[in-house]
């Protein structure tokens, strides 16, 4: 009984902490986002910019991969 | 964990995660550290990608190259200019170790693309290795350069002094969780994005909804090969902006 409720807790833990992704999908979308507007008002200098694009993708994704680490070790090492 | 998990409780067929299981290439039996498995497999098909690729293409070195020939410099200068662009001028000395570590994760992540084969990115023993070397190669060299001063990327001279040690307790503890996001990134990635092609695999056996789902599947398909391509891309990145931070890390 005691290691049943264990086990839910660990598994109510893991999917609440997959709406961690949700805030890296909305900053992923927000660094994305801002590229795109500032890449149409000067479209020149656009092309030099794609990799600090994605080093921001980058970072802002570690954040959710944080939740969904936490989401797996829940999952199977609680 | 995905084994106990078949078919009686009416669910899918198959588990999403089956494709995943470590086994055996040869027969039946325990996984050692010495046997070889499919994961053996689909690495060293991953290398022999690559030679294919970068080796028997170009060895010819025509004047007007052939689609393969060009398909490797294409390869070569993109990553050449990556480093240039990102890590800076000195940085290209270290452009063999990336350009290693970018056509492996791509030649991995394509050939786990194909039906019934094995992502060796996948699994976080495979990429925690890579991230690891790059950590290790990266702190190493560091100290290498500039001696205990490269200490001074975790005290940062432009911020106010009483923000100072509050910064460089941040500073560390990002420092060292970069090898933890850098392997589960593209782990991850590879990991959920075979799994829900499994799952929607799964759902084309119910006829009534089969003809969407095969839609669906080739669609999240032509997003997982930009993935595979971008995941790679990412990390090839990310160890150049490490690589500056070892090279220069006065900013």
């Amino acid at each position: 009984m005691e290691g049943d409720i264990v086990q839910m807790g660990a598994y109510i833990g893991a999917g609440l902490a997959c709406t961690g992704m949700g805030g890296a999908a909305v900053g992923v979308g927000h660094v994305v986002g801002n590229y795109l507007s500032g890449a149409l008002r000067n479209p020149s200098a656009a092309a030099g910019q794609t990799a600090t694009m994605f080093i921001g993708i980058a970072f802002s994704e570690a954040l959710g991969i944080f939740s969904f680490l936490v989401a797996l070790l829940l999952m199977f090492a609680v | 964990m995905a084994d106990e998990a078949h078919g009686e409780e009416g669910g899918l067929v198959f588990h999403p995660m089956d494709q995943f299981i470590v086994k055996p290439l040869f027969g039946d039996g325990d996984v050692g550290i010495f046997t070889i498995s499919n994961v053996t497999f689909w690495l060293a098909a991953a290398v022999l990608a690559i030679v294919a690729l970068l080796v028997l293409t170009t060895s010819r070195r025509e004047i007007v190259p052939t689609r393969g020939q060009s398909i490797a410099e294409l390869a070569y200068g993109f990553i050449y200019k990556m480093v240039e662009d990102v890590a800076g001028k000195d940085a290209v000395r270290f452009f063999p170790y990336i350009m290693t570590l970018f056509m492996f994760i791509v030649c991995a992540n394509f050939l786990g693309l194909l039906p019934m084969s094995f992502t060796t990115t996948s699994h976080i023993a495979v990429t925690v290795v890579m991230a690891m070397a790059v950590f290790l190669t990266i702190t190493i060299l560091g100290f290498v350069l500039h001696g205990i001063s490269f200490l001074k990327l975790f005290w940062i001279t432009s911020a106010p002094l009483p923000l100072r040690p509050i910064l460089a307790f941040i500073e560390v503890i990002s420092y060292f969780v970069r090898p933890v996001s850098h392997s589960i990134r593209l782990a991850g990635n590879m990991m959920a994005g075979h799994a829900v092609i499994k799952v929607f695999a799964g759902f084309a056996a119910v006829t009534a909804i089969a003809p969407l789902s095969i839609l669906a599947i080739t669609a999240i398909y032509a997003l997982e090969v930009l993935v595979s391509f971008i995941q790679a891309y990412v990390f090839a990145i990310l160890t150049c902006v490490y690589l500056k931070d070892a090279l220069h890390p006065h900013h």
